[in-house]
Formats: C-alpha cells, sequence, structure tokens
C-alpha cells in the first residue's frame, strides 16, 4: 500500500497545492514541499527490507482492467527503491529551487510539477507495461506546461520539440509493447501486461529485435543517446530552475531505468545484439556532449550538454550489462541527479540576481558571492569526477566494468573525463573569476539555498566515501536482474579469451536470464579486493 | 430466421420498435406542441424532447438482452443494436441540452429544430438494429434527411446555406451511389438479408469483378457517410456552416450510426468476402488518418479544424473495422462511446465561446484563455489531450484498444501509421494548448454558459476521465455487445 500512497501522495500533493494557490502564492510552495516529504519518509521505511523469500521489497496488484490482462502492479527493489527515493528529494529540490522564482501562477506550477512527480515514481514503481506506459505519458504533459508556460524566451519551441520526440519515441514503445503482449498471448494463451509473465517469453530473434526497438526509441530519447538529443540543450535551457532540476535529475534517469528494468530483461539476446552499436553511440555521446559544453556561451545549455556526456556513462554501463559496471551506472544516475540538479539550481540563483545566463557577462561573483562560488566549485568538482564524491564512484564502476566487455569503448569513455575536467572548471573560471563585468556584485546565497545544496551534497560525499550501504540495499535489485555473480567470476577469470569464445557460442558474456542474488556480496567483496 | 414462412408482422414486432415509435411519434407531436404552447414557453419543446428520449432509453432498457429478430428478420435488437443505441441517446440529449442558448443567440428558435433531431435520432436507431440492406438504407436517410435541414438552419448565414446545399447534393449523390451497391449484391446474392447474404457468399462463388464493384460502391456510399478520404470533402463546409450544436450532433451521432451500419454489413453480411473488403477499408482509413489529420493542421477556423480531426478520427475507428475480429469490432464501439464524450465536450466549449458578437470560431480566439478563464481552459484542455490519445484520459484508451485489436491480427505496418498519425495530430491539439496557455489573453472573454451546457461539460469530462483511468467495464461491455463472427 505504501507504493500506492508513494503515488498519489504527489498527485493529491499537487491537487491541493492547486487550490491553494488562490489562497496566497506561498501555500502551494509549502503544500508540495510537505507533500514530498511526507513521501520521502514513507518510502524511506521500505529500506528495513521486503518479506524473505521474495525479490520485491514491497509489492502490490490491484485489479484494473482484467479483460485485456492489465493490472496496477507495482513493486520496489532496491534500484527502483533508490530512483523513488531520488525523486522524493530531487521533487523537494525543485520546489525551493522554485521558491522565489515562479511568481505567476504558483499554484498550476506545482501542480505540473507534483504531476510530473507523480508520473516519475509511477513509472520508477510499475511492473505493469500499460500502466507503466501510462506514467510514462503522464510526466510528459505537465513538463511540456512547466517548459511552456513558464520557460525562456525559446520556450515554444522547446516545449513543442521535446514534447513531439518523446511522444514519437513513446508510441513506438506502445507498439512494442503491445507486440510483446501478443507474442507472449500466442505463445502461452495467457494474455498479460504484467512484468512478471512478459519475462522470459519465447520468441525468434528477428521478433525480439524489433520489439526491443521500440522501447529503445523511448529510452534512447529520455535519456537521451545520440542522435536523439537534440531537444535536451533546448528543453534543459528554456525551462524554469524547478523544471531543469527534474528535467536533467529525473525524466532521463527514467530512460536509463527503463534500460534496466525492461530492455535487458525482456529482450536479452536482442538487447545483446545491438549492443556494440549502442556501446559506440555511448561513447561519442560522452565525447560529444563534453566537447559541445565547451563552446557553449549560456550556462544552462553549457550544464545541459555535460548532461549527454553524463548520460553516455550511464548507457555505456548499461550496455556493458556487467555488475560492476551497472551498479556504477545506478550510482552515476543518483550522484548525477544531484550535481547536476544542485548546477541548475546555483545556474537558477545567479539568472535570478543578473537576469542573464550569457557566460560572457559574468566573472568575478566569487567576492561578492563567496558560498555560491565554493558551493558551484563543489558541485563542478563532483561533476568532473574527483574522488571522493559519489559521482567518482560511479564513472569508475563503469568504466572498470565495461572496459571487460569492450576494452575500446572504455578506453574513449575515459577520455571524456579530460574534457569534464575542462569544462567543469571553465565554468567556475569563467563566472566565479576573472574579471568582473562592471556591474558586478551578486547576492550570496540565502539559508534556502545553502540548506538545498548542502543536503545535495551530503549525498554527493556520502556516495563518495561510503557507498557500501548503498550497494547493499539496491545490489540486492539490480543482481536479480542482473547476471549471476558465478558468470561475472568465471568472466574475470576466463578474461578476454572466454569472452571471445562465448561470443562465438552466440551469448555474449554476462548475459544469463536469472539472478541468484548472490551478486552484490561478491561483488562488494571484489571492490574491496581492488 | 425462419420468420419468412410466418406471417409478415407480428404484434410481437412491433414490442421491437417501440423505442423507434416513441422517438418518432414524440417527434410528430412536438410539432403540434410547438404551435400550440406561447413563444414564452418555449423550453417545453426541448425538455419534451429530453423526456421522450428518456423513455425510448427506458424502453430499451426493458428490451436490452432480448435478442428479438423482428418483421422477417429485418429488424434486430441484439446486444450490438443496444451498445450504439445508448451512444445515440446521450448524443442526442447532450445536443439538445447545448442548443438551448445557443440557438437563441443565433435567433433559430424554432421548435423545427428538436424535432429534426429527433427525426434524426429515429433513423439512427434503425440503422443500429437494421439487418437488411432496405432497412439500413431507410434508417440511414431518415437519419441524414433531418441533418441536412438542420446543417442550413442558421437561414442569414450564407455559410450555413451553402453548407447544406453541398451536403445535400453530395449526400444524395452517395445515397445513389450506395443504392446502386446494394442493387448489385442483391443482383449477385438473390437477397437484401445480411444473414442470406453472407450464406450465400460462402456457398456460392459470387467473387467476380461485379461483385468487386459492389464493395466498392458499398464502400463509397458509406465512407461518404463516415467523412472518410476520399469521400470527406463535404465535411469541412458542411461542419463549419452548420450551427455548432449541429456539428457536434454530425461528428458523433450519425457518424456513429453509420459505423454501426459499416460494421454490421461488412462484418455479418460481407464477412466471407472479408479478403476482397479488407484492402478498401485499410486504404480509405490510412487515407482518412493521414489527410484528415494533416490539413487539421493547416486550419485556422476551430470547427474546420475539428472537422478534419474528426475525418483523421474516422480513420483511426475504421482500422478496428480492417482487423475484421470481435475484438476490433469492440474496439470501435468503444472508441465511438468515447468519442461521443470528448466531441460533444469540446464542441460544448466552441459553443460557449460564441456570444453575443463574439463568434468565438477561429483558433485565434482562443488566445489567453487559460489566464481568464482557467476551468475553461483545463476542460478544453482534457478534452484535446483526450482527442490527441494522450494518457491518462479515454481517447488514449480508445486508440489503444484499436491499435491492440490490430496488432492482434498481425496488421503492425497500419498500427505504426496510425501512431505516428497520432503524433502528428498531438501536434495540432497542442497548438491550441499553447494558445490558451502560452499567450496573453486579447479582450476580455465573454462565455455564454447555461445550465444545460454545464451540465453537458462536466458528464463528458468525468467520462473523459473515468474512462480513460477505469475503462475495465465499458470494454467489457463492448465486447459483450459485438456480435460473434
Amino acid at each position: 500500500m505504501i507504493l500506492v500512497w508513494a503515488v498519489v501522495i504527489p498527485l493529491l500533493g499537487g491537487l491541493a497545492a492547486w487550490l491553494s494557490g488562490r489562497l496566497g502564492s506561498a501555500f502551494p510552495r509549502w503544500v508540495s514541499l510537505s507533500a514530498l516529504a511526507l513521501d520521502l519518509v514513507l518510502l524511506l521505511t521500505l529500506l528495513d527490507g521486503g518479506p524473505a523469500g521474495s525479490r520485491w521489497l514491497a509489492e502490490i496488484r490491484i485489479e484494473w482492467i482484467p479483460v485485456i490482462g492489465a493490472g496496477i502492479h507495482l513493486a520496489a527493489d532496491g534500484l527502483s527503491l533508490a530512483l523513488a527515493l531520488l525523486t522524493a528529494f530531487l521533487g523537494m529540490a525543485a520546489v525551493a529551487a522554485s521558491w522565489s522564482g515562479i511568481r505567476e501562477r504558483t499554484g498550476f506550477f506545482h501542480l505540473c510539477l507534483m504531476s510530473v512527480i507523480a508520473g516519475v515514481m509511477g513509472a520508477f514503481l510499475s511492473l505493469d507495461l500499460l500502466l507503466f506506459y501510462v506514467f510514462w505519458e503522464l510526466m510528459l504533459v505537465p513538463m511540456f506546461f512547466m517548459v511552456a508556460v513558464w520557460g525562456r524566451e525559446g520556450r515554444y519551441r522547446a516545449a513543442l520539440r521535446f514534447f513531439i520526440f518523446t511522444q514519437a519515441g513513446s508510441l513506438l514503445m506502445l507498439a512494442s509493447i503491445l507486440g510483446l503482449y501478443f507474442v507472449h498471448g500466442t505463445e502461452t494463451g495467457r494474455y498479460s501486461f504484467d512484468y512478471a509473465d512478459l519475462l522470459g517469453t519465447p520468441m525468434g530473434l528477428a521478433t525480439e529485435f524489433w520489439l526491443m526497438l521500440g522501447f529503445l526509441a523511448a529510452f534512447a530519447v529520455k535519456l537521451p543517446a545520440i542522435p536523439f538529443h537534440t531537444w535536451l540543450p533546448e528543453a534543459h535551457s528554456e525551462a524554469p530552475t524547478g523544471g531543469s532540476v527534474v528535467l536533467a535529475g529525473l525524466l532521463l534517469k527514467t530512460g536509463a531505468y527503463g534500460m534496466i528494468r525492461f530492455l535487458f530483461p525482456l529482450f536479452p539476446d536482442a538487447a545483446a545484439t545491438i549492443a556494440p552499436v549502442v556501446h559506440v553511440l555511448a561513447v561519442v555521446g560522452i565525447i560529444y556532449g563534453a566537447v559541445l559544453a565547451l563552446g557553449q556561451t549560456d550556462l544552462k545549455r553549457l550544464i545541459a550538454y555535460t548532461s549527454i556526456s553524463h548520460m553516455g556513462f550511464v548507457l555505456l554501463g548499461i550496455f556493458a550489462w556487467e555488475g560492476l559496471a551497472l551498479n556504477g551506472a545506478l550510482v552515476l544516475m543518483v550522484c548525477h541527479g544531484a550535481s547536476t540538479g544542485a548546477l541548475f539550481i546555483i545556474a537558477g540563483a545567479v539568472e535570478e540576481r543578473t537576469h542573464t545566463l550569457d557566460i560572457g557577462r559574468m566573472g568575478g561573483f566569487w567576492s561578492s558571492a563567496p558560498k555560491m562560488g565554493g558551493a558551484a566549485l563543489f558541485f563542478a568538482l563532483a561533476s568532473l569526477g574527483l574522488p571522493g564524491l559519489g559521482n567518482f564512484i560511479g564513472e569508475f564502476l563503469v568504466l572498470l566494468g565495461s572496459f571487460r566487455v569492450n576494452a575500446a569503448a572504455a578506453v574513449f569513455a575515459a577520455l571524456g573525463l579530460i574534457a569534464s575536467a575542462v569544462y567543469s572548471l571553465w565554468i567556475i573560471q569563467k563566472v566565479f573569476h576573472g574579471p568582473a563585468p562592471p556591474e558586478a556584485g551578486i547576492a550570496d546565497i540565502g539559508g534556502r539555498e545553502a540548506a538545498t545544496l548542502a543536503s545535495m551534497a551530503a549525498v554527493l560525499l556520502w556516495l563518495g566515501l561510503f557507498p557500501g550501504p548503498f550497494f547493499e540495499r539496491t545490489g540486492i535489485g539490480t543482481a536479480a536482474s542482473m547476471p549471476t555473480g558465478s558468470e561475472i567470476e568465471r568472466e574475470a577469470v576466463t578474461g578476454v579469451a572466454g569472452r571471445i569464445g562465448r561470443e562465438k557460442s552466440g551469448r555474449p558474456p554476462g548475459l544469463a536470464r536469472h539472478g541468484a542474488g548472490e551478486g552484490p556480496e561478491e561483488m562488494r567483496g571484489r571492490q574491496q579486493g581492488k | 430466421m425462419n420468420s419468412e414462412v410466418a406471417a409478415f408482422f407480428s404484434p410481437g414486432d412491433f414490442l421491437a420498435i417501440l423505442p423507434e415509435m416513441v422517438i418518432a411519434g414524440m417527434a410528430c407531436l412536438l410539432l403540434l406542441v410547438d404551435i400550440a404552447v406561447p413563444r414564452t414557453k418555449k423550453c417545453v419543446v426541448p425538455a419534451l424532447a429530453v423526456l421522450s428520449v428518456a423513455v425510448a432509453a427506458w424502453f430499451s432498457y426493458e428490451l436490452a438482452g432480448s435478442g428479438v429478430s423482428a418483421f422477417s428478420g429485418m429488424f434486430v435488437l441484439d446486444g450490438y443494436s443496444d451498445f450504439f443505441k445508448l451512444i445515440f441517446y446521450i448524443v442526442a440529449v447532450f445536443a439538445i441540452l447545448v442548443s438551448l442558448r445557443y440557438i437563441r443567440t443565433e435567433e433559430i428558435d424554432l421548435g423545427e429544430y428538436y424535432v429534426l433531431l429527433l427525426f434524426s435520432l429515429s433513423g439512427m436507431m434503425i440503422m443500429a438494429s437494421g439487418t437488411d440492406l432496405l432497412t439500413i438504407y431507410l434508417g440511414l436517410e431518415l437519419a441524414s434527411l433531418p441533418v441536412y435541414a438542420l446543417v442550413g438552419f442558421l437561414q442569414k448565414s450564407r455559410k450555413s446555406n451553402e453548407a447544406a446545399m453541398k451536403y445535400i447534393i453530395l449526400g444524395a449523390f452517395s445515397s445513389a451511389i450506395l443504392l446502386y451497391g446494394i442493387s448489385l449484391i442483391y443482383g449477385l446474392t438473390g437477397t437484401t438479408q445480411l444473414a442470406a447474404i453472407s450464406a450465400a457468399l460462402v456457398t456460392g462463388d459470387v467473387n467476380g469483378p461485379l461483385f468487386t464493384l459492389a464493395v466498392i460502391m458499398l464502400v463509397a456510399g458509406f465512407g461518404f457517410k463516415v467523412a472518410g478520404f476520399p469521400f470527406h470533402m463535404w465535411a469541412p463546409d458542411a461542419y463549419e456552416g452548420a450551427p455548432t450544436p449541429i456539428t457536434a450532433f454530425m461528428a458523433a451521432g450519425p457518424k456513429a450510426a453509420a459505423f454501426a451500419v459499416i460494421m454490421r454489413v461488412f462484418l455479418e453480411g460481407l464477412y466471407p468476402a472479408y479478403d476482397s473488403w479488407q484492402m478498401a477499408i485499410a486504404a480509405v482509413a490510412v487515407g482518412s488518418m493521414v489527410v484528415g489529420n494533416i490539413t487539421a493542421i493547416l486550419q485556422t477556423s476551430i470547427k474546420r479544424m475539428l472537422a478534419f480531426s474528426s475525418v483523421g478520427h474516422a480513420g483511426y475507428a475504421l482500422l478496428g473495422l480492417v482487423a475484421g475480429s470481435e475484438e476490433g469490432m469492440a474496439s470501435v464501439m468503444f472508441y465511438l462511446f468515447v468519442y461521443a464524450f470528448m466531441n460533444l465536450g469540446i464542441f460544448g466549449i466552441v459553443i460557449m465561446m460564441r456570444k453575443d458578437s463574439q463568434s468565438g470560431d477561429q483558433i485565434s480566439h482562443y488566445t489567453g484563455l487559460g489566464k481568464s478563464n482557467r476551468l475553461t481552459a483545463l476542460a478544453m484542455l482534457i478534452f484535446l489531450f483526450s482527442l490527441a490519445g494522450i494518457p491518462p484520459t479515454a481517447g488514449f484508451i480508445a486508440k489503444f484498444y484499436v491499435f491492440m485489436a490490430l496488432i492482434n491480427k498481425g496488421m503492425v505496418g497500419l498500427a505504426v501509421i496510425a501512431a505516428l498519425m497520432s503524433a502528428v495530430a498531438a501536434y495540432y491539439y497542442i497548438r491550441i494548448v499553447m494558445l490558451m496557455y502560452m499567450r496573453e489573453p486579447e479582450k476580455e472573454f465573454a462565455l455564454a454558459s447555461s445550465r444545460g451546457l454545464l451540465c453537458v461539460l462536466i458528464i463528458a469530462l468525468a467520462a473523459v476521465v473515468a474512462l480513460g483511468v477505469y475503462p475495465g467495464y465499458f470494454i467489457d461491455l463492448a465486447r459483450y455487445a459485438a456480435f460473434p463472427l
């Protein structure tokens, strides 16, 4: 029942915020914030662990449209829970980030924001493909509004582009969902949209490949992977700060989550077939995003391009489909949410004070706003992968894991790290150091901003210095949908020779369908061994 | 089916058409009532009209599930006809309610207006129940003729007169084509009864060029009635010129009735020849989706835009027929049920925008509505999203169900085209949303709301949301109501 509430509370909170907007513009903020806090607390109770013997920490099934075999099936394992917690957390950050920036129609804004959060939450928790699709679409429309109504000058184009790209992708996914539904139905005589039923559907490789492509289209657009990324810089930079936080922090993660939860487990062979291609796309994305980030003059656009680069790492980690890389991708997802979200909040704060995002017109803010400068430096360092902060763990694990699967890809991906160091430091240098423009001097961050940024920094520090507990919780779920520990072990022992042998036998490394749950322990053992 | 040997009429036959008789009889009676009541008490007529629909609905409810076949198998009461009649009753009542204030504004407050609506309703009901090509033709004409008159009801508007003229000429033309097709079928099979046609197609060898010609003529005749490409040319003009409540009525009522007939004819009578008509219908469906949706993008008048969008929607619904399965049939029925609500809802808002000198029929008139009239804009938004097929609205489930039927029959290509066309459609619906929310209003909006209109809007809104979130019951109903193949 907690899972149902986790989705319903943001929705109800959004409605309450909308209604309370008539009383005064401060009400929606407090209503949203407290609803999300309640949600966060509820989800935290799930950390205690689920019923013994189940791979889910919590699970619930409610009848919905029985005639076509669709049900309300929500469940959380470590993977879902980590991302659901991130959703509630970043949701609060987004509310805080819009505290002073949104003055017009605050009620409606918070309704949109909370609906997006409900949609994201639902997508992370639902195990019924039709329900997943409904939530997938639910995040789209209010997000479109957030960009289009409260965005900057180019919002009209940006919102429309965002909408059309994601809508086209999700319609293809819908076609694939239906295809899978019928393939499964005709093979087994049981028509169902349920994830548990659809796992391991017997089908030919060609069918599997086409169905997989539909899912890949939707997820690759959301993630975004090159060449489906063109909506992202515009949408991120034109959105209001709260919207950018949600977009970068949460919406992009739904694409990655979909790949881990649905794409690989449902279509293991097809995903393995296309994996080499995706590796190339991921590496191109990493380098391309980083290089383009260097060329930006708009602060939010710059951060948006760094997102493309970071999500390239996530994509590489997922399509390596290897224990370490997957866990790395998950950590990176959480950390990217926090670090990029924080950078967007800082960019928003700068914009609020200077009314511009043109980097050329900034400079020397450190002297007038040292606290903001310090925070920016911290998150920029996190973004470039400084050891001791969470992003480092994520990127390191991704590289380590993917090196075993595709060494060349890992080597080139590592090059992206150099570029990320350049652009991260470039932000700091241009915005906070250097010659100050004539009207220099901005107000430093206030208590609310400081609290938001500090909590995000705490997450990064925790994941960077002491990630053990995180893996312990989330590893449970990831491992269950992941290659078994023994497979990884064997992989490590047999090395490259073994890999080539298995590639010849048709099944690339690390692609066992079922997990035994022994993964996390062994993995941690190996990590410590390193 | 062997009732041919029995007496031509039996008293039970008249029991079967009791709802139709109520409607037709009340329509005649209302003509007299209209003369009798003084001008100040004109609301008596619409009230009685609604009442007669309610009585007919009650009779239909009582008769439901009896499965009677009357008049020597020319008329049947089955779950299929009951489901469609439910749609017609809803559409008719909604059309009456949204008209109340509108026809006063337009100064066409004549009792005949409601009388014509009722006559058209009775024709639609006969269409849904007809199992003989002649009964079907009879119903079709009875449903169409009053609508021709209603389209031209705005006597002072040249557009309205022109629309009626175009509609009636093209309508007569298409009826002739349809009749020709019917006569060819009769010549080939020796019967006009759908069940007998089906039997003749199974036993006899009627697949020849003449039969193909007959099928093409039937497709053309019916294609005209549902405004499917390339027989849709009349629709934009007729939709734009007609009084707005009539536009709403046409797009939801007679169109649904035409679908009822098409499915009955093609899936019952001509089902054995599925292979020979499937391609023709598929071509009409794809053409309607492509042309309807793409042309809609270019429109500046909201009524024309909705006309083209309705062409597109006819295309989606026809796809369910192309699937040629019981599931496909149920999907079309559910689609039309949902379409009735979203269509009347959105036209209800267009009607609301018509006040005094404000015509409210241009898309640009909606600029900034979201800022000045929040609730109206929100309702419009939900209807638009439903038309675009975005979850969690009913429009999504309706489209989804059609896609499901298609993919189940392995017609993935058609489903992909339909999905891509939905993305195109989303564009022009969203454009209106952007106008409403992203621009400042140019002037104050005056909204002509009335109790009847609000009632329709609230019910339609509730239905669009409820059917989207929890469609199980009505999907079940549609599946149950679909006749077995």
